[in-house]
């Protein structure tokens, strides 16, 4: 198991990703891979498709060209082909959200047992256990409790387990929502900004857990992240994207030079008023 | 007192009927956000399945009362559930995704279907079933007062709706099914990014409603003793008014709307007249739909931010 985690086959490939929305191309002709114990992060400015890749790794969007590979125990899946309950049921593939979308009128708890609702039912024998209250389902819903108190403790929620989710101030908000993700207990847990209005403390708390659960969870993380501190201080794996396509790729160390990278970042003297554009975007 | 003691017996019978129609109508709102307009069908069609399978028990020779009323009852939660899957993937899962009319439009074009097949199939004329229990306790009969009894049938309708609410209740509140229907209900994309199969949980709403309107198909059979394909319009309605009354989507809502429009419809009919026992039961909706419209527990709507 001690392999290096950069041999074999990766855990996410993302093969010639193209997304086009009538003329509008999104996402053009992109290709990357996340590994396994990884943290991955894609930069890039406003517009450049990031969140675009991750709804279409998550069946939001049907690719109009590309695959998307999967691979982990021994199977593949192609999630361009599979409905949005199978990526997160079968290719174990988890996401998070921009704006935090929890399920606001449900307990913290609970928000956390529906993540684990595949395994649930199965145990209910589709519910019929269930409602007899049978040892069978009981005992896979201690289980499942003790999962959740694990993720509430993890992200510091424990004492506010009761409270409705929607009560939540918005940065435990944001940390139910990591929590929830890793109670489906996914292979590739993808983030869209988790950084997004926090503040530098609880950015910091941030990086711990991603570093906390690449290190002892041993599954990859794949990033969208404009918080640089962040993205710097954990990521493995950067994937730079501009206009919809991939400009630069490598370590943090390397990419942070990238004159490309610079360019899109920055902008160049004569293309200044293009990038103004682009901000609005 | 005597009588007022008795229109509350009828009453709440009738509004326990009404009750398990309306659980129907708001579990499918809370989770799709429409109205099954064909609904109120799968309740007739309930009530037919009842007549048919009690005449086929008769024929065969099982006549104890309580052994044919449990088979009835499960034989119409069977075939109504049947429906009221076939309602869900025929009228609704194809119009996914398009605009919210459609659906609405393709459901009111099933029940018109549903009604004119079981016209075909049956025909016209209305169907009677004798009396299948006819016990009668007595509750108080003082010389000079009006005699108040209560049926073994009420009784019946009664602990049968009691236990399926609590049941039901219990479903939605703590099995994972239920859990992962109030999940749909708040935000279906993300129930699918959980792992939850957000059609199927739909399907199983269907199903859910159309077994308890089938089972209050059965009841009203045996309470009227007659019925007729048209029956599930206006039940429909009302059972509509009573999801509307308590709170359309909630679950409680439902049972205390149902219990409301029962009360309200035997008291009007023993008070002020019988004719305009339904003109009373739509005032209602139309004053609830002006000053109410979250109902007595609903949830005001809050716009997404």
């Amino acid at each position: 198991m001690n392999r290096n985690p950069d041999d074999g086959e990766p855990l996410l490939a993302v093969d010639h990703l193209s997304m086009r929305f009538g003329g509008l191309v999104a996402v053009n002709d992109v290709s990357f891979a996340a590994r396994d114990r990884q943290i991955t992060a894609i930069i890039g400015p406003n517009g450049a498709g990031k969140t675009t890749v991750f709804n279409c790794l998550t069946g939001f969007y049907a690719p109009s060209v590309g695959r998307l590979t999967v691979s982990h125990s021994g199977q593949r899946w192609w999630l361009e082909r599979m409905e949005a309950h199978r990526i997160a049921g079968a290719a174990r593939v988890a996401r998070t959200f921009q704006n935090v979308r929890l399920f606001g009128g449900m307990s913290v708890l609970e928000n956390l047992i529906v993540a684990q609702h595949i395994k649930l039912m199965r145990a209910s024998g589709f519910t019929l256990a269930g409602l007899l209250g049978l040892p069978v389902y009981r005992r896979a819903e201690r289980a499942a409790v003790e999962l959740a108190r694990y993720w509430l403790d993890r992200v510091g929620l424990v004492d506010v387990a009761d409270w409705q989710a929607g009560n939540l101030p918005y940065g435990a908000q944001r940390r139910l929502e990591i929590a929830r993700a890793m109670c489906s207990e996914p292979r590739l847990l993808c983030l869209d900004e988790p950084a997004a209005g926090l503040n530098p403390r609880e950015s910091a708390d941030l990086s711990q857990l991603l570093t906390f659960i690449r290190d002892h969870h041993r599954i990859g993380v794949l990033l969208i992240e404009h918080d640089m501190s962040v993205v710097m201080a954990i990521s493995d794996h950067l994937v730079v994207l501009d206009y919809g396509r991939k400009i630069s790729e490598g370590p943090p160390a390397v990419v942070r030079h990238d004159p490309a990278v610079i360019r899109a970042y920055l902008g160049e003297d004569e293309d200044e008023s293009e990038s103004e554009d682009r901000a609005d975007g | 007192m005597d009588y007022f003691l008795q229109q509350l017996i009828n009453g709440v019978t009738l509004g326990a009927i009404y009750g398990l129609v309306a659980i129907g109508y708001t579990m499918v709102y809370g989770i799709i956000g429409m109205i099954n307009f064909a609904h109120g069908e799968i309740y007739m069609i309930g009530a037919f399945i009842a007549v048919i399978s009690f005449l086929v028990l008769g024929l065969i020779g099982i006549t104890w009362v309580p052994l044919a009323v449990v088979i009835v009852l499960i034989l119409t939660m069977l075939f109504t559930a049947v429906y009221g899957w076939a309602v869900e993937r025929l009228a609704y899962r194809p119009l996914r995704g398009s605009f919210r009319l459609a659906p609405l439009i393709s459901a009111i074009g099933m029940s018109i279907f549903l009604q004119n097949y079981v016209q075909l199939v049956q025909g016209a004329r209305v169907k009677p079933l004798p009396p299948v229990m006819s016990d009668v306790i007595v509750l108080m009969d003082r010389a000079g007062g009006f005699r108040v009894s209560v049926s073994d049938l009420q009784l019946l309708i009664l602990a049968l709706t009691v236990t399926l609410m609590i049941g039901f209740t219990q479903v939605i509140a703590r099995t994972s099914l239920g859990r992962a229907q109030r999940a749909c209900e708040q935000d279906m994309k993300m129930a699918s990014l959980l792992g939850i199969d957000v059609d199927r949980t739909i399907s199983l709403t269907f199903v859910m409603g159309a077994a308890l309107a089938g089972v209050a198909g059965v009841m009203v059979t045996m309470y009227y003793g007659v019925i007729d394909f048209y029956i599930g319009f206006l039940a429909g309605i009302k059972a509509f008014t009573a999801a509307v009354l308590g709170g359309i989507g909630s679950l409680p809502g439902a049972m205390l709307g149902g219990l409301l429009i029962g009360l309200i419809e035997a008291f009007w009919s023993a008070y002020f007249s019988v004719e305009y026992k339904d003109v009373a039961t739509f005032v209602i909706l139309v004053l609830v739909l002006i000053f109410r419209p979250t109902g007595l527990l609903g949830r005001p709507d809050l716009e997404k931010v």
